[in-house]
C-alpha cells in the first residue's frame, strides 16, 4: 500500500543523505522524494511516497524521528489531504494526429508549452495517478522526453474536505 | 580564559568547550589537518590527552572509559585516514549506543571537494554509523554544534557523534561561545516524560505466575541497577540479562539466572520457554537472543525502552512503556504486588541444579572456564573486566559473574576484535584504583596488539589474560560442529612469542601450558598493580556451550552433554 509522508527537516547540507541513507541502509524503497524550502528558509519540507503495510510505515517513521535534523513526521491520509505531482513531458506529433493531441490536451486539463511543427511540450499537474493516466494516454504519440517533480503533499486544515 | 566578547581561534574554543563540559581525558592521534587543535591542546591544564598507536585504539579507548566511567568518551583523529581508522569503533559504539565525541581533522574549507592531500569525506562516510555528525564551516558555527552533539550523544539512547573540524576553521577567530539556540529538536535532547499506564503495566506482572525479566544494556546506560533490583526482589520474580547487560543485576543474586542466549545458560533459556511473561527491560530483542517472533512463545510480552523505534521491531509485544528505564521502573514499582510464586522460584531452582553449567575438567590440560573461574575467585568478582570477540569472550561472560553495571565492557552489537586491549586501557584510565582486566584469544589480540606501546608509555597497571589455542576458537566451532570439521583458514600456523613481545614493551608476561601450573599463573598475574600478561594454551577442540545454533530458538539448545549426540 502507497503511503506519503510529509517530514518537516533542517535546511542544511547533508540532510538529504541522512534521510535517503536511513531508507537505503534499512531496505526501504522510496516510490519518490520531493523537497522544497519552506516559508521559514531554515526547514524543508520533503514528501517521500513509499510502499509497505502499517509495519513497515511504523519502523520508518520511527526510525526517522530518531534523526536530529527531522523536526516532524506526518503520515498523509490520502483522504484528508491533497496531493499533486507536476509532469513535463515533450512528444512527438504528425499532422494527421495533432488535433487529436490537442483534444486530448483539453480534456485533461494540460498546460500547452511549446508547439512545433513535429512536437509538443505539455505540463500537467494532478494526484500521481493523474499523472500516470496523461502519461499513458500520451505514449502512443512517441515520448520524446518527460520529467516528473515526484509527489508533494499537505493535510486539509478542515478534516472534512475530500 | 577567555571573556565572552574576546574573539579567539576556533581550536582554543574546542579546548574550552571540552574543558567546560568537564572532558578530563581524550583519546588521540595527531596529524596535519588537525595541528592547530592540538597547538591549543598543548596548553590545556585540565585535559589529559593520551597518545594512541592506531585510531582504532583512540575509539576503542574512549569507548571503555565511556562505559566504566559512565562519562562521555572522547577521541580525537585527523583527516582522512586518521578519521576512516575511527570507523570501527563509532559502528561499534552505535550498535552498543555508547556516548563517544569523535573530533576529527579536515582539509580547509577551500581545498574540501577537491580530493586534496588526506581528504575524506568522513561526514558523508559516518552519517550511518553515527547519531550525530557535523561538519563546522564556520568557527561561529562551533559552539552551537559542540552542544547538540555531546547532548545528542549522551540523551536519550546514547551514540557516537562525529565533528569535522577543518584546518582553516581551527585557526579561524571568533566570540560566539555559546549557542543561541539550537537547530535539533527538542525531543533528541530532553529527558522524555514515561509514556504509557504504568498501572496496566503492572497488572501484567501481578498476574503472571512464571514472570521473568529480561535486562538488556540499557540498564546499564539508565543507571537502574539498583531500580531493577527493587522490582526483581517485589515481584520476586527470576532475573537474566543479555550479554550487554550483565552486571546490570547482581550475578551471584539467587533471582539471578545469568545471560541469555545463544551462549546463554540453559537455565535462563529454559525459564524463557517456561515463563508466562517476560519483561524486557533496555534490551532490543537481539537476534542473538530472541529468535524472530518466535520468542518466550508461552508469555505474555512486555518492554520498557527509550527508543520507540525499537517496539515491535523484531518482536510485537503487549504492553509498552516508552521512556527512560529508571525512571519507568520508578513509575510502576508502587503497582507492584509481592508475590511468593514458591513453585515456579522452585522450578527455576531445580533447572539450574539439572543444567548447570558445565565442562570437562580432567586431564592434564588448562581449561578457560576454570581459569576464569580462579581469577574470578582471586579478585573476588570486583575487577573491571573487557574482552575481545570470540570463544574467550562468552567463557568471560559465563565464569566471571558481574555484581556491578559497568564493570563488564565487551562488544555485544558489532562482535569487533581487537575491541579488548583498548577498551581496557579506557577503563583503567577511568578507574585507576581498580583491577583491569582484558580477557583476549590469540586472534583478537593481534588486531590491535600495537596498543601495548600504550600500556608501557603510561605505565598503565592493565592485566592481560590472553587464551591461545593457535586457532580462531568461535570459527573453529562452528567448522566443527556445522561445516564438517573443514577448518578453512582458521588455524594459526603463525603466532609470535606473545611473552617476549610483551616483555619487549617492558611488560613482565608468563606462559602456563599445564594444570599444574595453573596457581602459580593467576598469582603471576594478579601479584601487584602494575601490568602484567599471561598467556594460557588450552586446546583447541575447546568449546563454548550451552549453543543455540544461529537462526534457531531457545527449543534447540545444545548443552555439553549432548555434544556425544551432535557429533555422529
Amino acid at each position: 500500500m502507497k503511503h506519503t509522508l510529509s517530514i518537516l527537516v533542517n535546511n542544511h547540507p547533508g540532510v538529504m543523505s541522512h534521510v535517503s541513507g536511513l531508507f537505503t541502509r534499512r531496505g526501504y524503497n522510496i516510490d519518490s522524494i520531493a523537497v522544497g524550502v519552506t516559508d521559514n528558509v531554515d526547514v524543508s519540507s520533503m514528501t517521500i511516497v513509499l510502499n509497505g503495510d502499517d509495519f513497515i510505515v511504523g519502523q520508518v517513521k520511527n526510525q526517522l524521528l530518531k534523526l536530529p535534523d527531522v523536526l516532524k513526521v506526518q503520515d498523509m491520509a490520502y483522504a484528508s489531504s491533497v496531493q499533486r505531482e507536476l509532469v513535463l513531458v515533450s512528444f512527438s506529433i504528425t499532422e494527421n494526429n495533432r488535433s487529436e493531441a490537442l483534444t486530448i490536451c483539453n480534456g485533461f486539463d494540460v498546460k500547452i508549452l511549446e508547439m512545433t511543427e513535429d512536437s509538443l511540450l505539455i505540463e500537467f499537474s494532478g494526484n500521481s495517478r493523474q499523472v500516470t493516466n496523461v502519461i499513458s494516454v500520451i505514449k502512443p504519440f512517441g515520448i520524446r522526453e518527460i520529467s516528473r517533480t515526484g509527489q508533494i503533499a499537505i493535510a486539509y486544515r478542515n478534516q472534512n474536505s475530500v | 580564559m577567555s571573556s565572552t566578547t574576546e574573539a579567539i581561534t576556533g581550536g582554543r574554543l574546542m579546548v574550552e568547550l571540552l574543558e567546560e563540559a568537564g572532558v578530563e581525558i581524550v583519546f588521540g592521534y595527531p596529524g596535519g589537518a588537525i595541528l592547530p587543535f592540538y597547538d591549543e591542546l598543548y596548553h590545556s591544564k585540565k585535559i589529559k590527552h593520551i597518545l594512541v598507536r592506531h585510531e582504532q585504539g583512540a575509539v576503542h579507548m574512549a569507548e571503555g572509559y565511556a562505559r566504566s566511567t559512565g562519562k562521555l568518551g572522547v577521541c580525537i583523529a585527523t583527516s582522512g585516514p586518521g578519521a576512516t581508522n575511527l570507523i570501527t569503533g563509532l559502528t561499534d559504539a552505535k550498535l552498543d549506543s555508547i556516548p563517544i565525541l569523535a573530533i576529527t581533522g579536515q582539509v580547509a574549507t577551500d581545498a574540501i571537494g577537491t580530493d586534496a592531500f588526506q581528504e575524506a569525506d568522513i561526514f558523508g562516510i559516518t552519517i550511518p554509523i553515527t547519531k550525530y555528525n557535523a561538519l563546522i564551516k564556520k568557527a561561529d558555527d562551533l559552539a552551537r554544534h559542540f552542544e547538540e552533539a555531546i547532548k545528542i550523544a549522551m540523551g536519550g539512547r546514547p551514540g557516537p557523534v562525529l565533528l569535522d573540524f577543518p584546518k582553516d576553521v581551527q585557526l579561524e577567530k571568533t566570540s560566539v561561545r555559546k549557542a543561541s539556540s539550537l537547530k535539533i529538536a527538542p525531543h533528541h535532547y530532553e529527558r522524555p516524560k514515561v509514556k504509557g499506564d504504568p498501572q496496566e503495566f503492572a497488572e501484567a506482572l501481578n498476574q503472571a505466575k512464571r514472570p521473568l525479566l529480561y535486562v538488556g544494556g540499557g540498564a546499564i546506560n539508565s543507571f537502574a541497577s539498583a531500580e531493577i533490583k527493587a522490582l526483581a526482589e517485589k515481584a520476586n520474580a527470576p532475573v537474566t540479562t543479555t550479554l550487554m547487560g550483565l552486571g546490570a543485576f547482581p550475578g551471584t543474586h539467587p533471582l539471578s539466572v545469568g545471560m541469555l542466549g545463544m551462549h546463554g545458560t540453559a537455565y535462563a533459556n529454559k525459564a524463557v520457554l517456561e515463563c508466562d511473561y517476560i519483561l524486557n527491560l533496555g534490551a532490543r530483542f537481539d537476534d542473538r537472543v530472541a529468535k524472530y517472533q518466535d520468542f518466550a512463545p508461552n508469555a505474555v510480552r512486555a518492554h520498557v525502552d527509550i527508543d520507540a523505534a525499537e517496539f515491535n521491531k523484531r518482536i510485537n509485544v503487549d504492553y509498552i512503556l516508552h521512556g527512560d528505564l529508571k525512571d519507568a521502573i520508578r513509575e510502576i514499582l508502587p503497582f507492584v504486588k509481592g508475590g511468593e510464586r514458591t513453585s515456579w522460584i522452585e522450578n527455576i531452582q531445580t533447572l539450574k541444579k539439572n543444567h548447570p553449567l558445565d565442562f570437562d575438567n580432567s586431564g592434564d590440560s588448562i581449561k578457560p572456564q576454570d581459569f576464569l573461574h580462579r581469577v574470578y575467585t582471586k579478585t573476588k568478582g570486583e575487577a573491571i573486566v573487557s574482552t575481545d570477540v570470540g570463544q574467550h569472550q562468552m567463557w568471560a561472560a559465563q565464569y566471571y559473574l558481574f555484581d556491578r553495571p559497568n564493570t563488564w565492557l565487551t562488544s555485544g552489537g558489532l562482535g569487533t576484535m581487537g575491541y579488548g586491549l583498548p577498551a581496557a586501557i579506557g577503563a583503567k584510565f577511568g578507574n585507576p584504583d581498580k583491577t583491569v582486566i582484558c580477557v583476549t584469544g590469540d586472534g583478537s589480540f593481534q588486531m590491535c596488539i600495537q596498543e601495548l606501546a600504550t600500556i608501557a608509555q603510561s605505565k598503565l597497571g592493565v592485566k592481560i589474560l590472553l587464551f591461545n589455542n593457535n586457532f580462531l576458537g568461535m570459527v573453529r566451532q562452528w567448522q566443527e560442529l556445522f561445516y564438517e570439521e573443514r577448518f578453512s583458514e582458521s588455524q594459526w600456523t603463525y603466532n609470535p612469542n606473545f611473552v617476549k613481545l610483551a616483555e619487549a614493551y617492558g611488560i613482565p608476561a608468563m606462559k602456563i601450558e599445564h594444570k599444574s601450573e595453573i596457581e602459580k599463573g593467576v598469582d603471576f598475574f594478579l601479584k601487584d598493580s602494575g601490568s602484567a600478561l599471561i598467556e594460557v594454551m588450552i586446546p583447541a577442540e575447546e568449546k563454548v556451550f550451552p549453543m543455540i545454533p544461529a537462526g534457531k530458538s531457545q527449543q534447540d539448545l545444545i548443552e555439553f552433554k549432548d555434544l556425544g549426540k551432535l557429533k555422529k
